[in-house]
């Protein structure tokens, strides 16, 4: 295909350099035009030097490129910066950059209704890219006194202030806004300056709020995030928060101030950034696409359905600093059910806390790698949820209320709907590095639960955060780049709704080549794999048993189009909800024969291995 | 198949057992205030060193509510104006009406300052007492810097522990060796009656008794290699999730410099402690295992010490002949020295292809390979 003229404009950058200043490695990538092409040349790698003894951001950064420079044989500083433009083989054309160093952004929100208002104001938050310290409103079930000590001892960098839709309740907006004022809490960064507020609330409550607000805090007003009950106005608030970021947070903390005059865009808090890839991602293909970056500490989940981005933070899920926070949230038995080994769970629960005071620690036997894994499924699996919960429908909408609603939870319906999810990325080290990549497929698959046709697709070494920002200059560098270097695509998930007796038929598969047609079944309780390159598609029948849903209701037949991956076509036909036998000897049974049929660990391991080392673990 | 891993790779520094170290420890004010020592100024660990006052807590009345009148009526029944100071249940707004026939009062909910009068919203608040914050010299040492009203640097000479996790804040005392060997489990038969104010050294594994006997007695903190992690979380009163500590009002700090299960105090940090029984040593159980990582720690003052500290260990390379601790499951706690650190990536048991290095174990003379993440670089 050729370029269009707008990638042509693009095609003018010869060479990129992007880097991520995570909290605690900074991250850089080159990328090159070879042939009218945007590759990744290669990846350095040092840690963040934002705290003592560097106290400057740069240090990091200039050590990850000079790894950069040695693997790719390239000069790419001078006198202690980034040389730009690009000179014969010397420098790059452009330098972008992503920021979570120091803890990222961390905002806090007061609203007036916890799941109204409150509610929109921690989306916005979330989708500027935020860690939410804390959500204060009317309902919280705190004293006035509580609201304000927690404001004071949080230190964020910035609170975002909502309340009231437009013309609506204007005194309890103010009342907050005088709590907040009366708390005077001090910025996280910077001793000498005034802590920024963006007031995104009724419109009507403006004036006074700023006389309560203007004289302790550097407050901006944007347009109100919740104008009426049935709309939501996230952009404004969201742009102002990125703003604020750049131009205080970021100018306050050590060494910020010279990496913002390096770059030739605007430097994105980390999460925002991979939220731009996504959503650009969403966009570009008309799908509906789930991501999750699960790290050491946190663990982000991203979401576009028609259109509706939505980023949640579960900050103490993790698989190394918060891996404890995982144990206590799902309990030991939880994390468990997913080995199919007997390890004593007090020696189990004793090596997950290990992990957390020894965090840079890999597993080194298999045992150990399949007790994180389970961890990992326990971690997404939370924090899906919690994400579930938070990317829904308005709240304090009036609805036409029928009959399964008024049997059902009540409350706003999750924008989050399984059968119409296309694609799922998967992201941080248990996944992007999960020895083989069937590991990271049956990881995502077991905590996300996909139903229908859902394609899945890992990113190879975590360079989402850095090709989000690029896309803010070149989107065809930042495409590109995604799809040939970054994104690995692991294959599809067939995986009906409902459930059945074990070993009866689940569903019946028939699989159309250019002169082949082949039908393979799949019985209830089974998983099954079909190799399938992840260059090629094939043209499916899905004909689920009765009882069982692909996406056109119970028994009725499907048509798809599967994509491949290095895993190829999975067959689950395991049924959703995902249930695991309840008796240990059958859940051991069945998770070492889905193991098997999907070559998620080495034979040899599964059937000998596991039960000496859990013996000894 | 394998994926690909990262291009390089942190390793955990070993944690600093000294028995040179030298010791700054800046003690700062949350707010500027009185320093009440200077340069010079010979210190034991519970010397004052500073104070302040924080703002006191603020508390709302909202008059209007309470009297049934407007917000914007407020000012005409208030019986103070801001920057007042109020007593407790002091009445601060009062209506009459229908000639006195009715009468409503608002009270002071906190004897304070009146800090807000609001006639948008109807309510005023209240400022509480300020709160008296004192910090002490936590090492005994010497006063070597003060930073204007703010902060002083307290310096010591002496040994050094760093622990993997503690809870608990700052402590002092003497030092009281319970076991005779770093593996024995510190048990409650083995706190004694008369450890009032001690900082206690176990060995391997204490139990949960033997911690709520230590600080039953009063001890001031207990320094020993590790515990059950239910035994920890039933301590502090809830699930350890996160490595963030120090803030827990435990009466007494604890310090665990191996970590969870049964794993025996190191042999170098046992005796370093074991030889100083009976010395005036100083604990901080506050850890935080994130970007920025604080470990907890034993300090040990020398008195009138002048000689040159040891080098603080560099986080450096790994190089053929360093002694090396190793940090993970089979293998945890063994002692090992390098003996060949291969180049390229090598495939563990895991399938994982990681950097590694093939390791001489002390105890049996044994080469193995380890991932290079699974070690930790031990001073010498």
């Amino acid at each position: 295909m050729p370029p269009s003229e707008h990638q042509e404009r693009d095609l003018e950058l010869r060479s990129i350099l992007a880097t991520d200043c995570g909290s605690t490695t900074t991250k850089a990538i080159l990328i090159e035009l070879v042939d009218r092409e945007y590759r990744l040349r290669v990846r350095g790698e040092a840690p963040t030097t934002v705290e003592a003894p560097f106290e400057d951001v740069t240090v990091g950064v200039l050590n990850a490129v000079r790894e950069v420079e040695e693997l790719s044989g390239r000069t790419l500083i001078r006198d202690g910066a980034i040389i730009r433009p690009q000179s014969g083989d010397v420098g790059v054309d452009a330098y972008v950059s992503t920021s979570s160093a120091g803890g990222g952004l961390q905002v806090m929100v007061v609203g007036l209704v916890r799941s109204m208002t409150a509610e929109s104001a921690e989306r916005a938050a979330l989708g500027a890219g935020a860690i939410v310290m804390d959500v204060l409103a009317l309902d919280d079930g705190r004293r006035d006194y509580e609201r304000i000590e927690r404001m004071r001892e949080l230190r964020p960098d910035m609170i975002l202030i909502s309340g009231g839709t437009d013309g609506g309740e204007v005194r309890r907006v103010v009342e907050m806004a005088e709590l907040v004022a009366a708390a005077n809490p001090q910025a996280r960064l910077g001793a000498s300056y005034e802590l920024p507020v963006i007031f995104a609330g009724n419109s009507a409550a403006r004036e006074l709020v700023t006389g309560a607000l203007e004289r302790a805090t550097q407050l901006t007003v944007v347009d109100n995030l919740r104008p009426s009950m049935e709309e939501e106005n996230l952009g404004p608030a969201r742009g102002e928060i990125q703003e604020l970021f750049l131009q205080h947070v970021m100018a306050q903390a050590p060494g910020y101030s010279k990496l913002i005059d390096w770059t030739d865009a605007d430097i994105m808090p980390t999460p925002a950034a991979v939220g731009t890839l996504i959503e650009a991602v969403a966009a570009r293909e008309g799908i509906n696409v789930v991501g999750v970056d699960i790290g050491g500490a946190t663990t982000d989940v991203f979401s576009v359905f028609d259109g509706t981005f939505n980023r949640t933070v579960s900050a103490n899920l993790g698989m190394s600093y918060s891996i404890s926070n995982v144990l206590a949230e799902s309990g030991i038995a939880n994390i468990l059910r997913w080995v199919a080994a007997h390890p004593n769970p007090n020696d189990l629960s004793n090596d997950i806390r290990n992990k957390m005071v020894r965090p840079t620690t890999i597993p080194q036997q298999m045992l150990g790698l399949m007790v994180e894994q389970a961890v990992a499924r326990e971690a997404l699996r939370l924090a899906f949820a919690q994400h579930k919960m938070l990317a829904s429908e308005l709240k304090g909408v009036q609805r036409q209320r029928d009959i399964s609603d008024a049997f059902g939870a009540g409350g706003a319906e999750t924008l989050v709907n399984m059968m119409r999810l296309d694609l799922i990325v998967g992201s941080g080290g248990v996944l992007s590095h999960a020895p083989r990549r069937s590991q990271a497929a049956l990881m995502m698959i077991d905590a996300f639960e996909p139903r229908g046709v859902t394609r899945l697709a890992v990113d190879s070494i975590f360079m989402m955060p850095q090709l989000g920002v690029l896309s803010t200059i070149s989107d065809t560098a930042a495409t590109q780049v995604f799809y040939r270097d970054c994104l690995v695509p692991l294959g599809s998930c067939i995986a009906p709704v409902g459930s059945g007796r074990a070993g009866n038929r689940c569903m019946t598969i028939t699989l159309r080549g250019p002169g082949e047609r082949s039908e393979v079944a799949v019985a209830v309780g089974e998983m099954k794999l079909i190799e399938l390159p992840a260059d090629e598609r094939v043209e499916v029948t899905i004909e689920p048993a009765r009882g069982f849903d692909v996406g056109e209701g119970r028994g009725r037949p499907v048509e798809a189009t599967i994509a491949g991956g290095t895993v190829g076509l999975i067959l689950d036909g395991r049924g959703r909800p995902l249930r695991l036998p309840g008796d240990d000897a059958q859940r051991i049974h069945a998770i070492r024969s889905w193991e098997r049929a999907l070559g998620v660990y080495p034979d040899s391991v599964l059937t000998q291995r596991l039960d000496e080392e859990a013996a000894g673990l | 198949m394998s994926a690909p891993e990262p291009t390089t790779h942190g390793y955990t520094p070993g944690l600093r057992i000294t028995d040179r170290a030298l010791i700054r420890r800046l003690r700062r004010l949350p707010l500027p205030g009185t320093i009440h020592v200077k340069v010079g100024d010979e210190l034991r660990a519970e010397d004052l060193v500073g104070s302040t006052q924080l703002p006191g807590n603020v508390v709302n009345v909202n008059v209007a509510h309470e009297l049934s009148i407007t917000p914007e009526d407020v000012g005409h029944f208030l019986l103070v104006k801001e920057g007042d100071r109020v007593e407790l249940r002091q009445v601060i707004a009062e209506s009459k009406t229908f000639w006195g026939l009715f009468h409503s009062i608002a009270r002071a909910p906190i004897a304070g300052t009146v800090e807000t009068i609001s006639d948008v919203t109807g309510q005023i608040l209240v400022r509480g007492e300020p709160i008296q914050v004192q910090i002490d010299a936590y090492v005994d040492g010497t006063v070597v810097e003060v930073f204007g009203n703010e902060a002083v640097m307290v310096e010591s000479r002496g040994a050094l522990a760093q622990g993997i996790l503690g809870v608990g804040g700052e402590a002092h005392g003497a030092l009281r060796v319970l076991c005779d060997r770093p593996e024995q489990s510190c048990s409650a038969e083995l706190i004694p009656e008369d450890c009032a104010g001690c900082i206690l050294v176990g060995g391997g594994r204490v139990t949960l008794d033997a911690l709520h006997l230590a600080r039953e007695m009063g001890a001031a903190a207990v320094v020993t290699g590790a515990i059950d992690g239910a035994d920890l979380d039933t301590f502090i009163g809830r699930p350890l999730g996160v490595a963030i500590t120090g803030q827990e009002d435990l009466g007494l700090s604890l310090v665990l410099t191996e970590g969870f299960g049964d794993t025996p105090m190191r042999r170098r940090t046992f005796e370093l402690l074991a030889e100083r029984a009976g010395r005036r040593a100083s604990v901080n159980g506050a850890t935080q295992i994130r970007a920025g990582v604080i470990r907890p720690e034993v300090v040990v003052p020398e008195p009138g010490a002048t000689w040159q500290a040891r080098d603080e260990a560099e986080v450096r390379g790994l190089a053929a002949g360093s002694p090396v601790r190793l940090t993970r499951h089979p293998l945890f706690g063994e002692l090992a020295r390098i003996v060949e650190l291969p180049e390229e990536l090598t495939e563990i048991e895991t399938e994982a292809e990681v950097r590694v290095a093939c390791v001489r174990l002390d105890s049996t003379g044994e080469v193995v390979t380890v991932p290079r993440a699974n070690m930790e670089i031990i001073e010498e």
